[in-house]
């Protein structure tokens, strides 16, 4: 088989993630590349490939130049987006396109084969989707047109509460006894930080409060798609540990997670290239 | 209608439209139908005559209504599948469907009705107080009905501006009800009456009746032709038929759309379609798409799909059922017409399970690969029965995917990547 090498692009809102992906022939003089995903979590589902390297940039105001710039390096012979700005890339760079709903089922059954579900809280969306035994797509659910719950909340908050968004998770797990949070719209939401911290509430019961109320909304869209089984926790959002200890502990199933949770849908996207051509 | 194109601003003046509002509100369509559907390959040739009536939408037809006014005959205008356009026929009025499909002066509407009410709604107030519907300033009449509690409290408004008549719809389908219903009948019939000056005669509303039926058998025709492989018409070009049966002249449009139905079959014979035969086959259920809503069809076909059925008001609600024409007393056609809207299955009747199984068997026979259940936000009644209609489209194997949306552009690209992945799904 001759050798191909694809880019897999996710151009999400926060960030723009890419994969560069491999046959496997090539194993032996990737070097570095592939030892990214791991040993444990490099094995294939069924495509027989290798991660060459990988990369997270910062969208910008300009994701489209962003994601030119990864193209621009030229280390490919397809390219695949997925993410919010996979049908301006298709016209750009003529990309293959698929969603980031296939992309993360990809992307999930290649680093866990037994994985049935996946959460997946980016910058903008938040999906819930579970997949059939094969790996494939059995039902999804995203949140609606506002950033209700998703990384994007999480960045006003932190900002409300003069953290940055580690900070903000760090302090959550120090804080005890959450604070009550109601509103889930991003707006309100920040006026009743404003109004709590007015009141003396302490900032870690408030970014607790504000954890678990992203995490119950969270797991009742894991609840409405029916999700069972060992679940993949992805996206940008994965990396708080705060929200990871609270889906872990809501979910009453296996949580297992991505070394690099925000290259879950970019490598999905370059499996896609693998399977198909040109 | 001819096709010299004619300048009706002195006749819109007449009518007391908004003429600037008015000229922006058209100056959008031209663009949205472009994109929604002039760009799609392989159209039936029959639907050049649906191009031609939607760029005289607000035109030739109203033209139409205001001849028929003049010659003494009555304007009704209604928003709901319930009021029997027979009877208006019969007394010599024009039914017509009103403008609701669009978000239009939102901002006077939410003086009058809440924020979150149902764009099917704040859309009649909208255009009424924004005076840009033509077919509305037309109205002699307008016929509610009560569905649902938004349009009840609506119409006590909209009747300051435009005398409404409310018909009581039953919520549920029990011996009573019917009773109920019978008599509502009588009542919109003493209305009409009233109104046109006219008698119901049984002669008249026998020929209404025939006339009305048959424009229900021409949808039909043509709608069976979609559960051919592959679909020989668009699920866009399908859905705009039933929207412009609201209004359109019922004979005219009759011959029009048993032609379409005649191209169609010859298609289906040759094996011809509008899809490569693999695209997957979508059959949509949910609330109506009022003229010029084609939000949905478009992103789901655009997606690579083909939509094959609509159970909505807009769709088989509207031509599934006939009225018996047999009875020869007038008694004998007001029951076989009260038993005919009384069978339409919306979801303000309890229970409504009867349209879980259209669901059902339209996916069967129409060969749906999947099933997308789409409500208006904030429409109660089809929102919370979503929950039983998918638990039982999902139990018969069918793959489901719920929206829920309005008028708008803004979530468009987020409806986009759902669509996208359910098509995927379905492949």
């Amino acid at each position: 088989m001759p050798e191909r090498r694809i880019l897999g692009l996710d151009i999400g809102s926060r960030t723009v993630d890419a994969v560069w992906l491999a046959s496997r022939e090539e194993d032996a003089a990737a070097g570095n590349g592939a030892a990214r995903y791991g040993a444990a979590d490099a094995s294939t589902r069924d495509v027989d490939v290798v991660v060459l390297d990988s990369t997270v940039v910062d969208s910008g105001f300009d994701p489209q130049e962003a994601a030119a710039r990864l193209v621009a390096r030229g280390d490919h012979d397809v390219v695949v987006a997925t993410g919010y700005g996979r049908r301006a890339a298709a016209d750009a760079f003529g990309a293959l396109v698929i969603t980031e709903i296939k992309a993360y089922a990809l992307g999930a059954g290649h680093l866990f084969h037994d994985v049935r579900a996946i959460l997946d809280m980016g910058g903008q969306d938040t999906k819930a989707i579970t997949l059939t035994a094969s790996g494939a797509v059995e039902d999804f659910e995203m949140n609606d047109r506002c950033a209700a719950g998703t990384g994007r909340f999480l960045e006003v908050m932190a900002t409300a509460l003069g953290l940055d968004v580690d900070g903000l998770g760090e302090a959550a797990l120090r804080g005890g006894r959450a604070a009550q949070i109601s509103s889930m719209c991003t707006v309100f939401a920040e006026s009743e930080v404003i109004g709590l911290l007015h009141r003396g509430e302490a900032r870690e019961r408030i970014a607790r409060g504000l954890h678990e109320a992203i995490a119950r909304r969270t797991l009742a869209m894991l609840k409405r798609v029916g999700a069972q089984g060992p679940l993949l926790f992805a996206g940008g959002v994965a990396r708080n540990p705060a929200m990871r200890t609270l889906i872990h502990e809501g979910y009453g199933g296996e949580v297992v997670a991505a070394q690099e949770p925000q290259l879950v849908g970019a490598l999905g996207a370059a499996l896609h290239g693998m399977r198909v051509g040109p | 209608m001819s096709d010299t194109a004619v300048d009706h601003h002195p006749m819109w003046e007449k009518l007391g439209i908004d003429l600037p509002a008015h000229d922006m509100l058209l100056g959008a369509i031209p663009q949205l139908y472009q994109d929604a559907y002039l760009t799609q390959e392989g159209r039936p040739q029959g639907m050049a005559y649906f191009d031609f009536v939607v760029s005289e939408i607000h035109g030739l037809r109203i033209k139409e209504l205001v001849d028929h006014k003049a010659a003494g005959g009555i304007v009704v205008g209604t928003f709901c599948l319930y009021v029997p356009e027979e009877l208006i026929r019969a007394v010599g009025g024009l039914n017509v469907g009103l403008c609701a499909g669009a978000e239009w002066a939102y901002d006077e509407a939410e003086c009058y009705v809440p924020r979150n009410t149902c764009a099917l709604i704040k859309a009649a107030m909208g255009f009424k107080l924004g005076k840009v519907c033509p077919y509305a300033e037309s109205a002699d009449l307008v016929i509610g009905e009560t569905t649902c509690d938004g349009k009840k409290k609506t119409w006590e408004l909209l009747g300051e501006m435009v005398p409404v008549y409310v018909t009581e719809l039953p919520q549920m389908k029990r011996p009573a009800d019917r009773t109920l219903w019978r008599g509502e009948i009588e009542r919109l019939v003493e209305k009409l009456e009233e109104v046109s000056g006219r008698k119901l005669e049984a002669a008249a509303l026998k020929t209404a009746t025939r006339e009305v039926n048959d424009k229900r058998r021409a949808l039909q025709r043509l709608n069976a032709c979609r559960a051919a492989h592959p679909a020989p018409i668009s699920g866009r070009d399908a859905l705009l038929a039933v929207q412009v049966a609201f209004y359109d002249d019922v004979p005219r449009f009759t011959q029009m759309v048993n032609k379409i139905a005649d191209e169609l079959e010859q298609r289906v014979a040759d094996g011809v379609g509008v899809v490569p035969p693999e695209a997957p086959r979508v059959l949509i259920t949910g609330t109506p798409m009022s003229i010029p809503n084609w939000k949905i069809h478009t992103i789901v076909e655009k997606a690579g799909a083909v939509v094959v059925g609509e159970e909505q008001c807009t769709g088989s609600r509207y031509y599934e059922k006939l009225v018996d024409e047999s009875p020869e007393t007038l008694d004998g056609m007001l029951d076989a017409i009260a038993d005919k809207y009384l069978d339409i299955n919306c979801a303000c009747f309890t229970p409504n399970t009867a349209r879980t199984y259209d669901v059902l068997r339209l996916a069967r026979d129409l060969h749906a690969d999947g099933v997308i259940h789409q409500s208006l936000q904030f429409c109660a009644t089809y929102q919370t029965e979503a929950t039983s209609v998918d638990r039982a489209v999902k139990q018969a194997g069918y793959p489901v995917l719920r929206l829920d949306t309005d008028y708008s552009d803004e979530d468009v690209g987020q409806l986009s990547t759902r669509v996208e992945a359910f098509v995927e799904m379905l492949r």
